[in-house]
């Protein structure tokens, strides 16, 4: 039977859109203050296979000579960026929601045969909840690389008056490492999930924009012919 | 700690197939569809305006206008972050030290206010006591005269890069201790956590040509690490590093590294700052 389930609730996508450009000017900003000391690659001894970046790609974004500016930005857009994960995390535990995000003892399974299912070695996708094992996973890793990046960026912020972080994560240099990598973590997060989007098709996308899925719900389930309810703690 | 949980209907969903990439068309005309339709077009209005005024913001902050090589919101959140690490800070927090063995000579990066030759013998330390008019002058044995000290820290480039040096010098604190020339009543600082209360709150140092300059809070001035530098990696500066005497601070990025200091005062506002003018923070601390 045909019903419309409310998925995400509105904060939920409050906090998911204002990440959205807020993370990626970071990101962007990030690069203007990377590229006054753009020292690290890919790559052994005197070969290196991928250089963090090429000039050409500086140039094509024109992305030199704006450290200050970077910084800036940074600077200012760091608290939004702190502010609004640490609103959704609160959410989330106040709201319950978490227990739809957290990954659980089957979702590792799930996780492997989703991939499968994606990759077009299975035929069906395991039954989902919310989301499925893959999904919880990814979303519970990328708000651990939020808390990440907040704790090296601070590190690398003021490494004297926090020191025993920066001593902790193994000093300045380390500690500017992690952040990058954790950058190109949400790069690579980014990617999947929009190529995920798009293969979801719309349906999916519209769920994060107005809440309510459109869902064929097997008839045992709730009888109200408008919005059910999903039940978070139920067996996939 | 307690969780709220959400209401649990009497029959929730149970699991089943995912909804993504099946044919899930609503009914035209059917009552689902016509809430669909509502819902959807009311969010897509919100998300829209929502966004819209995201970019127009953004865009007002970036117009605003300029305060030192920065629109103005930006310089007052840098300057916010500044008080607040201002607030936070104690002067028993140490940059760590490490192995005088690890030490390495720091690239030259710029010359501003090296640009003259340096004239050893004529050099003096020209500093205006605070609320005085009569400058003092002291020479580069005076100065050596006073207590050493040494320790081997990490040099941070405001750029990204660091690198351990090996410095030698005496502390600023000590200098204020034995020539009491930075508070109003001429109090000495015996101990840089018991400043005088009538200490000035800045410092400015300025290149004897007065083309490089930089300001440094009282209490980052007064920071046990923060020296009237007159050794690098155990020998004498050389003049591309700051002879005969330069800041060292590694309390702050290298751009508050003053070389060659000609003359220090004590002010009540914040002293210019040759970086923060072109954009950069004026605090810059660590």
């Amino acid at each position: 039977m045909k019903q419309l389930v409310e998925k995400h609730p509105l904060a939920i996508r409050w906090f998911h859109w204002v990440n959205f450009p807020v993370l990626s000017l970071m990101i962007w900003s990030g690069l203007w203050i990377y590229w006054a000391n753009d020292i690290y690659r890919i790559g052994w001894g005197q070969t290196t296979l991928f250089k963090f970046f090429p000039q050409s790609f500086y140039d094509t974004f024109g992305m030199t000579h704006k450290l200050a500016q970077g910084m800036n930005w940074h600077f200012m857009l760091m608290w939004l960026f702190f502010a609004n994960g640490l609103l959704y995390v609160l959410y989330t535990l106040f709201s319950g929601e978490w227990r739809y995000l957290l990954p659980n003892r089957h979702s590792l399974r799930e996780a492997w045969q989703v991939t499968l299912h994606d990759l077009g070695l299975r035929k069906t996708a395991p039954p989902v909840q919310k989301y499925n094992g893959a999904q919880r996973i990814a979303y519970t890793a990328v708000i651990l690389m939020g808390v990440g990046s907040l704790l090296t960026g601070l590190a690398i912020y003021k490494p004297v008056q926090f020191g025993w972080l920066t001593q902790g994560l193994g000093g300045y240099e380390a500690a500017r490492v992690q952040h990058f990598v954790l950058t190109l973590g949400y790069v690579l997060f980014f990617v999947v999930h929009v190529a995920q989007v798009v293969r979801a098709g719309w349906n999916n996308f519209r769920s994060m924009v107005a809440g309510f899925e459109v869902e064929d719900v097997p008839t045992t389930g709730a009888a109200s012919p408008v919005l059910a309810q999903r039940d978070p703690d139920a067996k996939a | 700690m307690a969780i709220e949980l959400p209401p649990t209907p009497d029959k929730p969903i149970p699991p089943h197939p995912s909804p993504d990439g099946q044919d899930l068309a609503l009914p035209p005309g059917s009552a689902l569809s016509q809430e669909a339709t509502r819902r959807t077009r009311r969010s897509f209005i919100v998300g829209g305006l929502a966004a819209l005024g995201g970019v127009l913001g953004w865009r007002y902050l970036l117009h605003r206008p300029d305060a030192d090589g920065t629109p103005l919101p930006f310089r007052r959140v840098l300057d916010a972050n500044g008080r607040l690490s201002a607030a936070y800070f104690r002067e028993t927090r140490l940059a760590p030290e490490f192995p005088k063995s690890l030490a390495r000579e720091p690239r030259q990066n710029g010359n501003a206010g090296l640009q003259t030759p340096l004239d050893a013998a004529a050099w003096r330390l020209l500093v205006e006591p605070y609320g005085g008019t009569t400058v003092r002058e002291f020479t580069l044995a005076e100065i050596k005269a006073l207590p050493r000290t040494e320790f081997t820290t990490q040099l941070k480039c405001i750029e990204g890069w660091s690198v351990v040096v090996n410095w030698a010098g005496v502390r600023f604190a000590d200098f204020l201790n034995k020539y009491p020339i930075a508070s109003r009543s001429g109090q000495p600082i015996t101990d840089s956590t018991k400043p005088p209360a009538d200490l000035a709150p800045y410092v400015s140092v300025v290149t004897p040509d007065e083309e490089y300059y930089v300001g440094l809070d009282m209490q980052s001035a007064i920071h046990p690490q923060t020296l009237l530098c007159y050794e690098m990696n155990g020998q004498p500066l050389t003049p591309e590093h700051g002879a005969p005497l330069r800041l060292v601070t590694p309390l702050k990025y290298g751009i508050k590294h003053l070389k060659r200091i000609g003359t220090i005062s004590f002010t009540d506002e914040r002293p210019a700052d040759y970086w923060a003018e072109q954009g950069y923070d004026w605090d810059s601390g660590h």
